[in-house]
């Protein structure tokens, strides 16, 4: 036995997890979720706001953190709907304009009496990394002058009037990595107070845990976070409980039950055989 | 024919088959193949005389025979594509090979484009011409810029260095390009050492100096919120302990210091666990992509009811 895993080929490792992690969606393995006290702070950060608030949703992830993120970023939105809130859309990565497009066609299907330039409005993509933040800080339209239709932000009657997002009530940040959670942090919401939470993949959470709760109300720390706060919104909101589009990440954690065990077993096997080593070679 | 060779004969053989039995039985069973699309047609009648706007939206497979749905061949194509460079990419756990490097070769061409494109758009565009040009580019690119809006002369120091820095293209005087390189360097940093100076330093040790000692409402001691307080306090000091290099990390330096580095590894650790969930994540959104919406083994989002 000793020798068999000593020699394993890691590639039978590869297809054990592939397995792993394909079984319980074959399956449809669920496990029921309790929020954590952060994803809660998270929820009510939202929820507590008055009906109508404003509320700039920056989504700076792209296609290859969707699986993580997208949960995170479609139950924001969902949540700011039901609440009613005005919802600006932005993103300062470049694939980051396709993951805002499904928020929007998510909002119309679902929502359809959200109505653009009124509920929301999308502003697009911005380059420049943290710069655009630094600018819309205190200025909006210089670094934004149009939305992503190319519509100028003064003819929409949602950001008319909007100086900079120092209006806003809320910031919340879906990140991927740089720019993201970080340089919202940096350039938003320490210097000038505006409320913040964040949706981050698991990569970054713990990189950005000594910001809570002095210059982050709230984080959602990878897919975990992600179903913890899908189930919450469907206890509070109960219309969601039939809607599979909004139990995405509560999905996906039946894989990660299995290939965690896997993983920790694997963890055991591997020291059992480097302190069996030792010993045999002292 | 070599082992290996012979191994991804196989694969593909087998790999093959199964999608063919697949497809066929699906045929059998819906009258559809599976990863095909289907679209609902949307008219949108504009405010004015001009002709109707069509848009075609994603729709369950099981209405394919409603008016207004059709087959959607770009979006099928799509899902193929997507499913069989997912398989691509999969494969160089395997090892290094042709299948994978074409998968690889697309994603950073594809990407590269894609940024360009938009990067084009959105800032040459929107941001500089329609700052310097608003004239032009609201009778030509951008009819929706604002008629009041009027040329912004500032705008030209931009566009002064952004020529500059393209400069490196030219046979002769590529000198050029570091002069805005040299503005942007000193901009940027500038820019992040007051952010950082003041989030992750002053906001820092702000964020440290916590009561050791909680008292709740009812001015009795809140155990566990004093316990993390005093755990927070006593882990950044034995951190900073540690990489305080002045003093020899020995007797009650050398005790603390060896605190500080357990209290960094087990930060580690825990970061570890977060991107092994992350990555687990990532690999499950792959497989139900290719499990359900590529070759319908599961329909988690009950897409294809009725069929």
């Amino acid at each position: 036995m000793f020798e068999f895993f000593r020699n394993l080929d890691r590639r039978w490792v590869f297809l054990a997890m592939l397995l792993a992690v394909a079984l319980p969606i074959l399956l449809g393995a669920r496990f029921p979720e309790d929020p954590s006290p952060m994803v809660r702070s998270v929820f009510e950060a939202i929820d507590n706001l008055p009906e109508g608030s404003r509320v700039l949703l920056a989504l700076d992830y792209d296609p290859a953190s969707e699986g993580e993120l997208h949960p995170m970023a479609a139950a924001f939105t969902r949540q700011c709907a039901l609440k009613n809130h005005k919802m600006y859309f932005m993103t300062l990565w470049p694939p980051g304009t396709v993951m805002v497009q499904k928020q929007i066609t998510m909002l119309e299907r679902e929502f359809p009496d959200y109505e653009y330039g009124i509920d929301y409005v999308n502003m697009g993509f911005r380059p420049g990394y943290e710069g655009p933040i630094k600018l819309i800080v205190t200025d909006l339209k210089k670094a934004i002058a149009a939305d992503v239709q190319g519509t100028s932000l003064d003819q929409i009657p949602l950001t008319r009037d909007l100086k900079n997002i120092q209006q806003m009530d809320l910031i919340i940040n879906v990140s991927a990595g740089y720019p993201g959670a970080k340089e919202w942090v940096l350039y938003a919401s320490t210097p000038y107070g505006i409320p913040t939470v964040a949706g981050t993949t698991g990569v970054q959470s713990p990189l950005l845990m000594p910001y809570i709760p002095n210059q982050l109300t709230g984080m959602l720390g990878a897919i975990k976070a992600a179903a913890e706060y899908e189930q919450l919104l469907i206890d509070e909101y109960p219309q969601l409980k039939e809607n599979r589009q909004a139990q995405e990440a509560l999905r996906r954690m039946g894989p990660q039950l299995v290939a965690h065990v896997f993983l920790i077993v694997l963890i055991l096997i591997g020291n059992a055989i480097y302190f069996i080593e030792r010993r045999r070679s002292r | 024919m070599n082992r290996e060779n012979l191994i991804w004969l196989t694969l593909m053989l087998l790999g093959g088959g199964f999608l063919l039995i697949n497809a066929g039985t699906k045929y059998s069973e819906t009258g559809t193949v599976n990863g095909s699309v289907y679209v609902q047609e949307i008219v949108v009648e504009p405010e004015a005389d001009a002709p109707p706007i069509v848009t075609y939206e994603r729709t369950m497979a099981s209405l394919r025979n409603e008016p207004g749905v059709s087959f959607s061949l770009s979006r099928t194509i799509g899902v193929w594509a997507a499913a069989l460079c997912t398989l691509a990419v999969f494969s160089f756990l395997w090892g290094d090979n042709p299948l994978y490097k074409l998968a690889e070769s697309v994603f950073v061409g594809v990407s590269a484009a894609y940024a360009m494109v938009v990067g084009f758009w959105t800032e040459i565009v929107q941001n500089l011409l329609g700052n310097l040009l608003p004239a032009l580019m609201r009778q030509t690119l951008l009819p929706g810029l604002d008629t009041a809006k009027t040329t912004e002369w500032e705008y030209v120091v931009p566009l002064i260095l952004g020529v500059m820095m393209i400069w490196r293209l030219a046979p002769s005087g590529g000198w050029i390009a570091r002069w805005p390189l040299a503005f942007f360097i000193g901009a940027t940093a500038g820019i992040r050492l007051i952010s950082y100076l003041e989030s992750d330093f002053v906001q820092q040790i702000n964020n440290t100096i916590l009561p050791l000692v909680v008292l709740s409402a009812d001015r009795t001691i809140d155990i566990w919120s004093s316990v993390k307080n005093i755990t927070i306090v006593f882990g950044v000091f034995v951190s900073l302990v540690y990489f305080f290099f002045s003093v020899e990390h020995t007797g009650t330096v050398g005790a603390l210091a060896r605190v500080g580095i357990w209290l960094l590894m087990i930060t580690f650790g825990a970061s570890f666990g977060y991107t092994v969930m992350g990555r687990v994540a990532l690999l499950a959104a792959r497989l139900e992509f290719i499990f359900d919406e590529w070759l319908w083994l599961i329909d988690p989002l009950q897409r294809r009811l009725g069929l």
